[in-house]
Parts: structure tokens; C-alpha cells; sequence
């Protein structure tokens, strides 16, 4: 499980890193007597260990799926996932209900937007980290609560001791963000799911928990992917981001770069309506309309109709993907490749 | 902004000058039960809000910013009396509200609120028709012609009446209820609208689009606003002058441009210096303040920032600083030790 593949050798100067993660194609539909909705629709990204993946995009556009795919925690029953994803030498997709119970937590853990929905509100956080370690390593309690110590301590949670005994309701919001962190890495994974982990929190606090985020992935070498709707969040984390509609990367590149020169519309539209500094007194740059329904996507581009640049192939034929020398793709007719 | 509209105003007594809104020692306690929270301990006060006071001129927009339980939402339910204050004052273009002076209903025909969540405060069971023309049908006007208002209010708010009139909540997406909630607030005309985080649930392309209806909609109907959020940037883009709370009192009032650029209370500071950078090559190393906002039952004595604030010292824990400019007649206010000479702060100017 742990083997470490050092590459540091001044003798072997190209570095072949194996992905971590591997998706290729995903498809996710949710299927009801009265609609399919097409939530992911054809999803493909790697990632490499170290690497911070940011999906960005608005509401109902597919990235918290897409999140949830990648450790299979859908519904079952109503869920069709189709594809592949590899992470670490997994195939998720076809782990049994056994393998996928050891996968998810050791292999890959997930922190959610609301700390006090993801809690649970009657074990105390020294409980909730220690139980985690032992059903996993099978260790002693004892060695587990001085693991769940370390932990509190990795988080920064102040007067960690006396916090292992609290109750979730007895923590502040980034308090609660820090112990769920602690839980999401009690198992030491190798891949974090990070679902828009900071949205709810005060702006003083989300700032102090995305510069835990990234010396924690620094300090233990995880692969990070995060969803947000957030560009400044994106700025503030990404090594790439990927911009998500209806269900697609409609764009994807180093986050310099995108942030620098946005190719798809959308992604221009999305910039365009984040208010910043130095917009006072114009107009913002909204983009009209709304969303497409997902249980009735159009055949070609889903953002066709709100785009200002739309032609008639683009609402007939899916763009394909492009891409730049500059590791940056965009799926748009108008990109030169 | 321009006040040409509110002159014309038939309502407007005081004339320009004169503050549309005028809010002085505005303040509410809330008493906890004993036993709440755990046995033995003693029974708590959340002072959410501890002698808040400013003005609104016409047709400007202030701004509330802070984070949560600073009390800026309640500042807005107590200027609206949906919750009773504890003691203070609030004038309306110089008439006192409450006893003697001007009645609630009066102050809520020319005072209207929207709320953060589209939903819950849009009734479920009525078209949204029957919502907008409610409050004017409870306020005497015909039924007929509060329809057509209606009608004419969700067109000014960019919804197509023919389609939309009979639509119920569940119908509509998050941005087109809270365009919904916009007309309901405009169907009595009011001259001043409390949004309390209008655009905080939705995502940034509908809310750059209820933004610029926003901004339009004070234009057009010559409207005077009050914007809560804890946006730094939205409070930017649409404000003409700047309140930051903290843990239920105004620490710093001004200028948009002034408190952007150089603000003077050092939790401003901190706020600003916590907007993430958009800049992925200059990203931040050092989170400008540790810890979460404390707990608003029972603050730190003296400066309530004092906790988290680098530059704490003696006189901060002892005495609590006043909101003050820094020369007489200055529009920029600020609440801290270090800004008045003879504070007994080091870093306070000497006195001059």
C-alpha cells in the first residue's frame, strides 16, 4: 500500500509520475419513472499525486457528482455511472460493497461543505476520529485517541486536548471545518474530495482553512480535487482548474493561465459577473439566462443559448475538445487549436 | 448618486439635506435561559446589537458589512420592527417611529426588506401575482389595480408577466424568486429598501444580473438602500458608504473609496486583506486573522475586537474606543484606541 517510488536521483533527471487519479469518459444519469437527468456527461481528467485539481462551476452543473462518482457515494439504485476511474491502482467502478468500504476513507476521504450536517451530533470529535482509525487499521482505542490527538494538533484546532471531548455543536464553524478535516485524514489518503469546504464560512475563517488545506497537501502529499463556485477560492488553491456546464469541462488548464486568458465563453461570462475591485459604477457582464434543464439537454453546446457568439453548428454538433500548446483546452468552435 | 428623484417626491419633507434614515443608540439583548447550556453555568446576554448608529441620506446606498452574528441582520429586522428594539431611536426623513410619531404601517409602506433565502419568504401556496399584490391590497388599494401593478412591477423586474403572473415559487429558479421578492418590495413604493444578503444564495452569473437590476431599479424609481452583506466585493460595487460591524458594533463608517483604500479599524483591515486574490501568483502565506469571530454572548470587555487584534494592549481590554474621525467634520469614522491621540495606546498620534 505504501510504497514510495523515489525519484530524487540527480542521475535520472525525467520524472515519470503514474497518475493518481484516472478518469476517462464518466458518465452519470440519474433514472426516475419520470425523467433521466444527465448530471455528468462525459468527464476526463488525471491528476497527479501533489496536484490540486479546483472544478468550478454554478450550481447543477455536475461537479458535486462528479465529486461523488469518484468514491461512489450515489445512490445505487437510481444511479447509472459509466466510464472509468482509477485511483490508485483502483478500479473504482467495479470495486465490491466490501473493497469499496476499505477504498473509501484509506484511499480516498471527502470533506463537505457543512461540518455540522457531516458530524455527527452525538459522539464527541475524539470519538468520530478514533472510531475512523480503528475500524480501518484495526489498532487499539488507545493508540487511536493518541493518533486522533495528532490529528486535532495537525488541523490546528488550539487547546487540542480538551477539544477531543467536544461535541460538534460546541465548535465554532472553522473549528467544525478543521475537526471534519481531521477525520478526512485519519487514514492517511491519498486522495482528498474537498466539496466547496469553505463556502459557509466567514471570510476571516476560509481563508485560514484554505492555507491549512494547502500545507496539509504540502506536508502529507495528497492529491486534492476541490469543488467551488468560487474564482477567488479557485486562485487562492488550484494548480488546475477545470470549468464545469451542464455536465462537461468546457475549459481546463494551469490556473494561471485560465485566469489569465479564459477561452470559452462561459468561463469569460463567469469572470465577467464576479464582482471585484475597480468594477464600481460600470455595469457587470452577466451572462442571460439561465442553466439548461439536465433531463433535456440540447445535442449540441448546452451554453449555445446564452452565448453571445453561438453559430448554427454550435447548436447541432457537440464542440469538440481543443487544445493549446499551453496545456490548455477548451471546448469551443471559436478556439483556434 | 443624484437625488433629482427623491426631490420630486411629494413624501420628502426634510429636503436633501435632511437623512432619509437616521438610526441613534440603536441596541437589542437577547437574554438566554439559565440551563441552555449546561448546567452551573451562568445565563448568557448576546448583545447583538449595542447602540448601532448612522444615517442614510437619500438616494445614496449604505452598506452593513461584517461577518456572522456581528448583528447586521438584526439591525435590519429592528429598523423594520420585526423585532423590538431594547432602546434607541429610528427617524424616517424626521419623523421619529414608534409611539407618538410615525405608525408601523406608514414606516412599512415607505420601508420594504428582502431576504437572503427567495424561498422562505415567498409565500408557497400563492401565485406569485397574489404575493406582489398582497401588502397594496392589505394597504387599501383595489384589487384590480393592485393586479396590474403587479403585472407591471414583475416586467420592471425582468420577468414576462404573461408568463410568470400565475407561476408559484417552486416554479421559478433561485435568481427569478428573488426578482419576485425585489417586485414585492417595490409594490408599495417605498423610498428605502433594507436588502438583507439580496444576492448571497445565488450563483455569480445571476447575481452579477439581480446586481445590475438593483442598480437600475434605484435609478428608475429614485430608491434609497440599505445593502447588508458579507461580500467585501458586492458591498464595493454597490455602495456609496461603508458600515463594518463587529460582534454587534459599528467599528468603522465611511466613504466606500476611503474605507477600500485605506481602512483604519484594523479588523477592517483584516476583512479586506481576506478576500482570496484572484491572482494565483500571488497568493496568500498568512491568514491576516486566527481564530473565528467570538462568541456574541458575552463579548470581551472594552474593544470587542480586542481578542484578535495584533495590536492589542491595556487601554483596549479597559475602555471601550468611540467612533471617531480623525480632524472635526471627518466623514470617515472609526472606532479604535490607536486612532485618537491621548488614548493611552502607543500607536496612538500624539496629541496634537
Amino acid at each position: 500500500m505504501t510504497t514510495r517510488v523515489i525519484v530524487s536521483n540527480d542521475t535520472q533527471p525525467e520524472r515519470v509520475t503514474t497518475p493518481l487519479a484516472e478518469v476517462r469518459d464518466l458518465t452519470v444519469r440519474f433514472v426516475s419513472r419520470e425523467a433521466t437527468v444527465h448530471a455528468v456527461n462525459g468527464v476526463s481528467f488525471t491528476l497527479a499525486p501533489g496536484e490540486v485539481l479546483v472544478i468550478l462551476g454554478e450550481s447543477g452543473c455536475g461537479k458535486s457528482v462528479t465529486l461523488r462518482a469518484l468514491m461512489r457515494l450515489l445512490p445505487a439504485k437510481r444511479t447509472v455511472i459509466e466510464g472509468a476511474v482509477r485511483i490508485a491502482g483502483h478500479d473504482v467502478l467495479a470495486l465490491s460493497p466490501t473493497a469499496l468500504e476499505e477504498f473509501r476513507g484509506s484511499v480516498v476521504s471527502m470533506i463537505f461543505q457543512e461540518p455540522m450536517t457531516a458530524l455527527d451530533p452525538v459522539f464527541t470529535i475524539g470519538t468520530q476520529i478514533a472510531e475512523t482509525i480503528v475500524r480501518h487499521e484495526g489498532v487499539s482505542r488507545a493508540e487511536a485517541d493518541r493518533r486522533a490527538l495528532e490529528l486535532l494538533e495537525l488541523v490546528q484546532i488550539p487547546s487540542a486536548r480538551r477539544r477531543l471531548s467536544a461535541y460538534p455543536h460546541e465548535l465554532s464553524g472553522g473549528l467544525r471545518q478543521r475537526a471534519m478535516i481531521a477525520i478526512a485524514l485519519a487514514c492517511r489518503p491519498k486522495l482528498l474530495l474537498a466539496d466547496e469546504p469553505t463556502t459557509a464560512l466567514d471570510a476571516t475563517v476560509q481563508i485560514q482553512i484554505l492555507l491549512l488545506l494547502r500545507r496539509l497537501k504540502e506536508e502529507l502529499g495528497m492529491g486534492v480535487v476541490f469543488v467551488t463556485h468560487d474564482l477567488g477560492v479557485a486562485g487562492e488553491i488550484a494548480d488546475r482548474v477545470a470549468v464545469m456546464y451542464a455536465g462537461r469541462f468546457v475549459e481546463a488548464g494551469e490556473v494561471g493561465e485560465v485566469m489569465k486568458r479564459p477561452l470559452h465563453p462561459y468561463t469569460q461570462g463567469l469572470m465577467g459577473s464576479t464582482v471585484h475591485a475597480g468594477l464600481r459604477g460600470t455595469r457587470l457582464a452577466a451572462i442571460p439566462g439561465a442553466p439548461p434543464d439536465l433531463s433535456r439537454l440540447p445535442p449540441g453546446c448546452a451554453f449555445a443559448p446564452r452565448c453571445a457568439f453561438a453559430e448554427a453548428v454550435c447548436r447541432e454538433r457537440l464542440p469538440e475538445e481543443k487544445h493549446l500548446p499551453s496545456r490548455h483546452m477548451a471546448r469551443c468552435i471559436r478556439v483556434a487549436a | 448618486m443624484t437625488s433629482v428623484s427623491a426631490s420630486r417626491d411629494p413624501r420628502d419633507r426634510g429636503g436633501p439635506a435632511q437623512p432619509l434614515l437616521s438610526v441613534r443608540d440603536l441596541t437589542r439583548h437577547f437574554v438566554l435561559a439559565r440551563g441552555i447550556f449546561g448546567l452551573g453555568r451562568k445565563s448568557g446576554v448576546v448583545r447583538a446589537v449595542d447602540g448601532v448608529s448612522f444615517t442614510v441620506a437619500k438616494g445614496e446606498t449604505l452598506g452593513i458589512v461584517g461577518e456572522s452574528g456581528c448583528g447586521k441582520s438584526t439591525t435590519a429586522r429592528l429598523l423594520m420592527r420585526l423585532i423590538e428594539p431594547d432602546s434607541g431611536e429610528v427617524v424616517f426623513d424626521g419623523e421619529t417611529v414608534g409611539s407618538g410619531g410615525m405608525g408601523l404601517r406608514e414606516m412599512r409602506r415607505q420601508m420594504q426588506m428582502v431576504f437572503q433565502d427567495s424561498y422562505a419568504s415567498l409565500n408557497p401556496r400563492l401565485p406569485i401575482e397574489d404575493s406582489i399584490a398582497f401588502a397594496p391590497i392589505v394597504h387599501g388599494v383595489p384589487k384590480a389595480r393592485a393586479r396590474a401593478k403587479a403585472r407591471e412591477l414583475l416586467a420592471a423586474v425582468g420577468l414576462a408577466p404573461d408568463q410568470f403572473a400565475q407561476r408559484y415559487p417552486h416554479q421559478l429558479s433561485g435568481g427569478q424568486r428573488q426578482r419576485v421578492n425585489i417586485a414585492r418590495a417595490l409594490a408599495l413604493e417605498p423610498r428605502l429598501i433594507v436588502l438583507d444578503e439580496p444576492v448571497s444564495a445565488l450563483d455569480k452569473s445571476v447575481e452579477a444580473q439581480v446586481l445590475n437590476l438593483l442598480l437600475d431599479l434605484k435609478r428608475d424609481f429614485g430608491l434609497t438602500y440599505l445593502f447588508i452583506s458579507h461580500d467585501l466585493n458586492v458591498v464595493q460595487f454597490v455602495s456609496d458608504r461603508v458600515l463594518v460591524m463587529y460582534l454587534g458594533r459599528v467599528v468603522e463608517l465611511g466613504p466606500v473609496e476611503a474605507i477600500y483604500r485605506a481602512p483604519r479599524h484594523p479588523y477592517t483591515r483584516a476583512l479586506l486583506a481576506s478576500r482570496p486574490s484572484m491572482d494565483p501568483h500571488r497568493r496568500m502565506t498568512e491568514p491576516p486573522l486566527t481564530g473565528d469571530p467570538p462568541n456574541p454572548i458575552n463579548p470581551p470587555s472594552g474593544c470587542r475586537f480586542r481578542t484578535r487584534c495584533a495590536f492589542a494592549e491595556g487601554v483596549c481590554a479597559e475602555r471601550e474606543p468611540a467612533l471617531s474621525g480623525s480632524f472635526a467634520g471627518d466623514a470617515h469614522l472609526a472606532a479604535c484606541h490607536m486612532m485618537v491621540a491621548g488614548s493611552g495606546h502607543s500607536l496612538a498620534p500624539a496629541r496634537a
